[in-house]
């Protein structure tokens, strides 16, 4: 722990707001994690799958006896096989109104919708020989004209993704606060610009993988996940696999990155049930590097024009937009794919106090792995669409972007407000943010020596990019849609038999710190040292059902279930140990561990001894005592339906400008997360979400053919930024709670991811601006900028 | 992703080698650092019935100098380009080029055999070795042969080498001291194949004046590409700005890059252009 | 399965033994048959460190080795660097530093950082990046990790000049 000088939170025994380094980051240090991958259980299998080859495809017939026959092989299933004991998914959302998407199998039965989907599973030995099998089946396709982009998607007489569909569109959704056109017509300036934000993918280092161990005995199914909802997968399996709840456990281990990959319904995670129902025995599966790429969810792959109106005061007055993007060959399960769509518009436009806003989204169906929710879902696109129209208008204005920004962020004191898509706003301090970005970046001095460099041929580009961020979302964002997708978390908080403290909860660790900081938050709740807490994640066996670990919301709904779990269980202790010391509850306090007289601080018994007592010497209670120190408690947000974040960017580039290449400087991030449990913690989330956002704005691209084929599919090809390639990044934080809980904490898990690429694409502009360069496309490659130059 | 199964024969002579290879009548391929190979058999791109591991063969290891040329094992790591003292001395282009050869550990592991036989048209040694006018010692069922290296690169991942020969070693003309040298490249990240690279080696006379010049260049075509015309606009004088504009202007005839995805061609060609001005306003700053 | 060949080598300081298929990637030899799973498998091919282990001393990728290729040899993965205590300082400052979230490049990591800590001196944070331009990590960004390698070597520089110091 550090020595961090003590602040009005600093109780005796505080935990909330020091930078605790992570008790189980030990194990992995040691090479001690336990990935799903790690794991081998007695008599476990490997699954390998088929692949198709085409984008789309009528399977005309699969021969799989040679396969059958070779040496360790087990299984061989075919989407028939499967579709036997599995329920068909569809990923729809019933407050999204009309939208549609086809039923999904675990494997296909007629059709192929995407090159790379499996198509065979090989059940084998090891793995090695599964692979070998796999190239033995045979199966005969009859190609199909393929959807590979927004605009075939789009045309009036394109293939048809799902042949009982009428069209290509899956979700088509329009906002209209009214008055744009009036405000487009009588403005000064009117801005626009045509975005293309390129698809991307989480590549979590360590791939998707599970062990599915049916048990036909017992008729109980155990899926070791790498996944970050294991509750919702022991739904789905249940329901979808027609086994009771409770014969169900995902336990999720260590593991290997997440980003919001990890929690889609795969086709290969629900074959990979299947197989092990059909064996009765353990199978493995681990998506290789190339299965990843061909497999895993995408994101982005968004058009957006967009217009933005300034009045002669240089006061923004409307936002026009459409978004279009092109997901995959049906709609994610359970969360769709029109998610993210939906919250580009929802977004854009949102750190600003402009009210008139008008925007049209069209979700479509292509011929590729389908795309959903990873990290900072739509907010990435929402903000640099919103950011880059606010720098072109500041420049047409004749305002310095930053003093632009000053003008129309949303003041700090209008608060609580509403944003003209329905968003509503309790906190938010934009105007603070930009005043400490400003003072700590030395804009002045900034701007004068990128002057003075231009001079000398060298051009270097500040941008700016403020954000809002929505977190900790209610049943209103999925539950009212009819998604079985928890809003809520659970918490079991135990005093032990030695006084030390358990707390098994539904928030789950990728990483990111969730055991830590519900340590701290208990430990802090309850008066304990943080070393006698052991939280327990992932496991839906010990844990309680909750919405685990997306959208921010660990911190947020799991911290203060945590909060109000050790609340309870604290009044408990206190009125256990009045019973026991002849006291009042109220005047006694649990501090480190120990009783103390509330007033003055004086010893009077340690927990352990209370626990003693209840666990061992019951009788020596009064009469009808309750004497239990476990406490289950369960926490919804019921304020606000959202709680929402803010921050600000700034991306310092040099460009250069013969070869296109891009070093980045250095980036800042002043971001409001509510209350700061951790700072280290929070500190490497927003580090961790810059390099995401950096690596989007510069590097990453999931390239496709004409005829879609994924071109890049490789760690390889797919340029995630290394080492080399990103800054060091500077972060300082306003801290504004949330008062809808007694926690305060909002969220800061994609505050970095948020607006690195906008401050980006901002600050590539400000380079190329005295050459005339305009780019609207990421990633902002080097052929992208010398096509910006008009040099090649 | 595991490779399909083959056999696996670790021998310690080049004739072993030889015979280990004839016996399995073409169905085999050497390795020795397999930096490139394993992933290939790794993807299914390459199934050999046989990996003759040739990386204890004393007669492939060791750096020597030959006369007036330095000799490279064809075993030679290439963390060992950064460390050796006669690399350093006598062929200081390959240090130089060494940096920018994928990563630390692979490094420590890939050989320069493998990559010269390799050829890919985005490695750096092979370039390097073009520039340098590098003679490659060849043995085979006939015997050792020397090859020039502008005879050895052919095309795409296309050599001299007949199947079933050995590179045992790179012949590296020594530099003198009148020679300059740089690489540079520009990758997208550090350590990817460069869009372009530029081995570059010169010989000045007292006065300045480029005696002989060995320029080439890394994925402007199906394989390392010399860039003859630049080398002859070059000789004769110094590397002033309007010999290097004029080098600039002579480069487009000797390069073919390709399309990409990612690169037009017209932009290697602009990038190959900047890049050699670059380098060789560094050549002439040093000189 | 045919064809197996004994393999011999010594894996963290003990001799060990086995009959191996040729195909079996070191890193797969490692995991697999000796249950070292600290070695980890992020993309077989090269690309991302996470399978970094020590052969005679030197960073090497087990997904681009084959155990037969590495019989004789002496290898040593992140189990046995930590037993022998040998980056002990160094874990432990990327534990009080963070430098590390979901710790499946950690060890990939920490043998490119033996590496540079090995060549003694304080390098520059550009060498120190550039010494791990091999290792991928999706969560942090580096620079937490630059920070722990710089703090460890200025660390281990200190306490080198002091012990060479006349007292």
């Amino acid at each position: 722990m550090t020595d961090a000088p003590l602040t009005s939170l600093d109780r005796p025994n505080s935990y909330i707001g020091r930078a605790v380094a992570r008790p189980n980051a030990k194990r992995l240090l040691a090479g001690r994690g336990r990935y799903v991958g790690d794991m081998r259980l007695p008599r476990m299998l490997h699954a390998a799958f088929l692949r198709s080859p085409y984008a789309h495809a009528r399977i005309a017939s699969i021969n799989v006896d040679v396969a059958r026959a070779a040496p360790g092989v087990r299984l061989v299933a075919t989407g028939a096989d499967l579709a036997a004991i599995c329920k068909p998914w569809t990923g729809v959302l019933d407050h999204f109104k009309g939208m549609k998407s086809p039923p999904q199998l675990p494997l296909p039965l007629e059709r192929v919708v995407w090159s790379g989907q499996a198509v065979v599973a090989v059940v084998a030995d090891t793995r090695a020989q599964a692979e070998d099998a796999a190239e033995l089946i045979e199966i005969s396709f009859e190609e199909l004209d393929p959807v590979a982009t927004l605009d075939q998607a789009r045309a009036p007489d394109a293939p048809r993704v799902e042949p009982s569909f009428a069209d290509n569109v899956c979700f088509h959704l329009k906002l209209d606060s009214a008055g744009v056109d009036e405000a487009l017509a009588s403005a000064a300036h009117v801005v626009e610009e045509e975005f293309v934000f390129g698809r991307h993918t989480a590549a979590t280092l360590e791939p998707r993988a599970l062990i599915a161990d049916y048990d036909p005995a017992e008729g109980k199914l155990t899926v070791h996940h790498a996944t970050q909802t294991p509750y919702q997968f022991q739904d789905i399996y249940s329901r979808h696999f027609d086994i009771p709840e409770a014969n169900v456990r995902v336990v999720a281990p260590d593991i290997g990155g997440s980003f919001g990959m990890k929690l889609h319904v795969y086709h290969e995670d629900v074959a990979v049930v299947g197989l092990s129902i059909l064996l009765g025995r353990p199978v493995k599966f681990v998506a290789d590097r190339i299965e990843s790429f061909l497999s895993d969810i995408h994101a982005r792959d968004h058009r957006v024009r967009a217009r933005m109106a300034v009045d002669g005061e240089g006061r923004i007055v409307a936002i026009d937009v459409k978004d279009e993007t092109a997901i995959g060959p049906f709609s994610t399960y359970p969360r769709t794919s029109a998610v993210e769509g939906n919250q580009v518009i929802r977004l854009i436009g949102a750190p600003y106090a402009c009210q008139t806003y008008r925007a049209e989204l069209d979700v479509l169906f292509q011929n590729k792995v389908q795309t959903s929710q990873y990290r900072a879902v739509g907010h990435p696109i929402a903000c640099a669409v919103t950011e880059r129209l606010v720098d072109l208008a500041a420049a047409q204005a004749g305002f310095d972007p930053v003093a632009f920004r000053e003008r129309n962020l949303i003041p700090d004191d209008a608060y609580p407000c509403t944003s003209p898509t329905g968003y509503r706003f309790e906190k938010l301090s934009h105007q603070a943010c930009l005043d400490k970005l400003r003072e700590m970046i030395d804009y002045d001095a900034l701007r004068a020596e990128q002057r003075a460099l231009r001079e000398k041929g060298v051009y270097r580009g500040i941008g700016v990019a403020a954000f809002v961020e929505i977190t900790n979302p209610s049943p209103a964002f999925y539950g009212v849609g009819g998604a079985r997708i928890s809003a809520q978390d659970g918490a079991v908080v135990t005093i032990t038999p030695r006084g030390d403290v358990r707390c098994a909860i539904s928030v789950t660790e990728q990483g990111q710190g969730t055991e830590t900081i519900i340590g701290q938050i208990v430990a802090d709740e309850l008066g304990v040292p943080f070393e006698t807490v052991r939280v327990m994640t992932g496991d839906t066996e010990t844990t309680p059902h909750g919405g685990a670990t997306w959208a921010c919301r660990g911190a947020g709904i799991g911290g203060e279930t945590a909060l109000q779990g050790a609340r309870k269980l604290k009044a408990r202790v206190l009125e256990l140990a009045a019973a026991i010391l002849q006291a009042r509850p109220g005047d006694l306090d649990l501090r480190a561990g120990m009783i103390v007289d509330a007033a003055t601080g004086a010893e009077r018994l340690p927990l352990a001894e209370i626990a003693r007592i209840a666990y061992f010497r019951s009788d020596t209670l009064p009469p009808g005592t309750d004497a239990q120190l476990t406490v289950a408690h369960h926490y919804a947000p019921s304020g606000y339906p959202f709680a929402f974040t803010n921050g600000v960017h700034a991306c310092h580039v040099e460009v250069d400008v013969e070869t296109g290449f891009t070093k980045i400087l250095k980036h800042w991030v002043v971001e409001d997360c509510g209350r700061i449990i951790n700072p280290l913690l929070v500190d490497e989330q927003v580090r961790g979400g810059v390099a995401q956002g950096l690596g989007a704005a510069f590097f990453e691209e999931c390239l496709y053919s004409e005829n879609g084929q994924l071109l890049n599919g490789s760690l390889v090809d797919y340029l995630t930024p290394m080492s080399c390639e990103l800054p060091d990044v500077v972060i300082a934080h306003m801290e504004t709670p949330t008062r809808d809980t007694a926690l305060g904490a909002k969220g800061c898990g994609e505050a970095g991811t948020a607006a690195a690429s906008g401050a980006a694409l901002n600050a590539v502009n400000d380079a190329l601006a005295p050459l005339g360069g305009r780019i609207a496309q990421i990633p902002m490659t080097p052929a992208r900028i010398l096509k910006s130059l008009g040099r090649i | 992703m595991k490779a399909r199964a083959f056999k696996y024969e670790r021998v310690s002579t080049i004739a072993q080698a030889l015979a280990a290879h004839a016996a399995a009548d073409g169905d085999a391929a050497f390795i020795a650092g397999g930096q490139s190979l394993i992933p290939s058999l790794a993807l299914r791109l390459q199934a050999p019935g046989v990996l003759i591991d040739i990386a204890h063969i004393d007669a492939l290891r060791g750096v020597s100098v030959e006369g007036d040329a330095l000799r490279i094992g064809a075993l030679t790591r290439h963390a060992e380009m950064l460390e050796n003292p006669l690399i350093a001395r006598h062929a200081p282009l390959l240090a130089l080029a060494a940096p920018f050869v994928a990563h630390p550990a692979i490094r420590n592991r890939g050989t320069i055999g493998g990559s010269v036989a390799l050829a890919d048209p985005a490695a750096e040694f092979p370039t390097v070795l073009l520039a340098l006018r590098a003679r490659f010692e060849i043995v085979g069922a006939g015997g050792a042969r020397m090859v020039e290296a502008d005879d050895f690169f052919r095309d795409l991942f296309e050599t001299a080498l007949e199947p079933g020969e050995l590179l045992a070693a790179v012949h590296v003309p020594c530099a003198r001291d009148t020679d300059r040298c740089a690489f540079d490249e520009l990758a997208v990240r550090r350590g990817d194949y460069g869009l372009v690279g530029c081995a570059a080696r010169v010989g000045l006379d007292s006065a300045g004046r480029v005696t002989d010049a060995g320029i080439a260049f890394l994925s402007v075509g199906p394989k390392p590409t010399r860039a003859t015309s630049v080398e002859r606009t070059l000789i004769g004088g110094a590397l002033d700005e309007a010999a290097i504009r004029s080098a600039q202007a002579a480069l487009d005839s000797d390069i073919d890059p390709p399309e990409d995805d990612r690169t037009p061609a017209t932009m290697r060609r602009r990038l190959a252009r900047v890049l050699l001005g670059r380098t060789l306003q560094r050549l002439g700053g040093a000189a | 399965m045919s064809d197996m060949i004994p393999v011999v080598l010594n894996v963290n300081g003990a001799n060990v033994a086995r009959l191996v298929e040729p195909r079996t990637t070191l890193a797969d030899f490692l995991r697999e048959d000796l249950q070292l799973t600290g070695t980890h498998l992020g993309c077989e091919m090269g690309a991302c460190g996470a399978c970094l282990v020590l052969i005679e001393d030197r960073p090497v990728h087990a997904c681009l080795t084959l155990a037969v290729q590495a019989a004789g040899g002496r290898v040593e993965t992140i189990e046995g660097i930590t037993e022998r205590g040998a980056l002990a300082d160094l874990q432990d400052a990327f534990h009080q530093r963070n430098a590390l979230q979901c710790g499946y490049c950690t060890p990939g990591m920490l043998v490119s950082a033996y590496a540079i800590l090995q060549r003694g001196g304080v390098p520059s944070r550009e060498e120190i990046r550039d010494a791990l331009s091999g290792n991928y990590c999706r969560c942090t960004g580096y620079e937490a990790i630059v920070d722990a390698i710089e703090t460890t070597a200025k660390a281990r520089d200190g306490a080198c000049t002091r012990e060479t110091q006349p007292a």
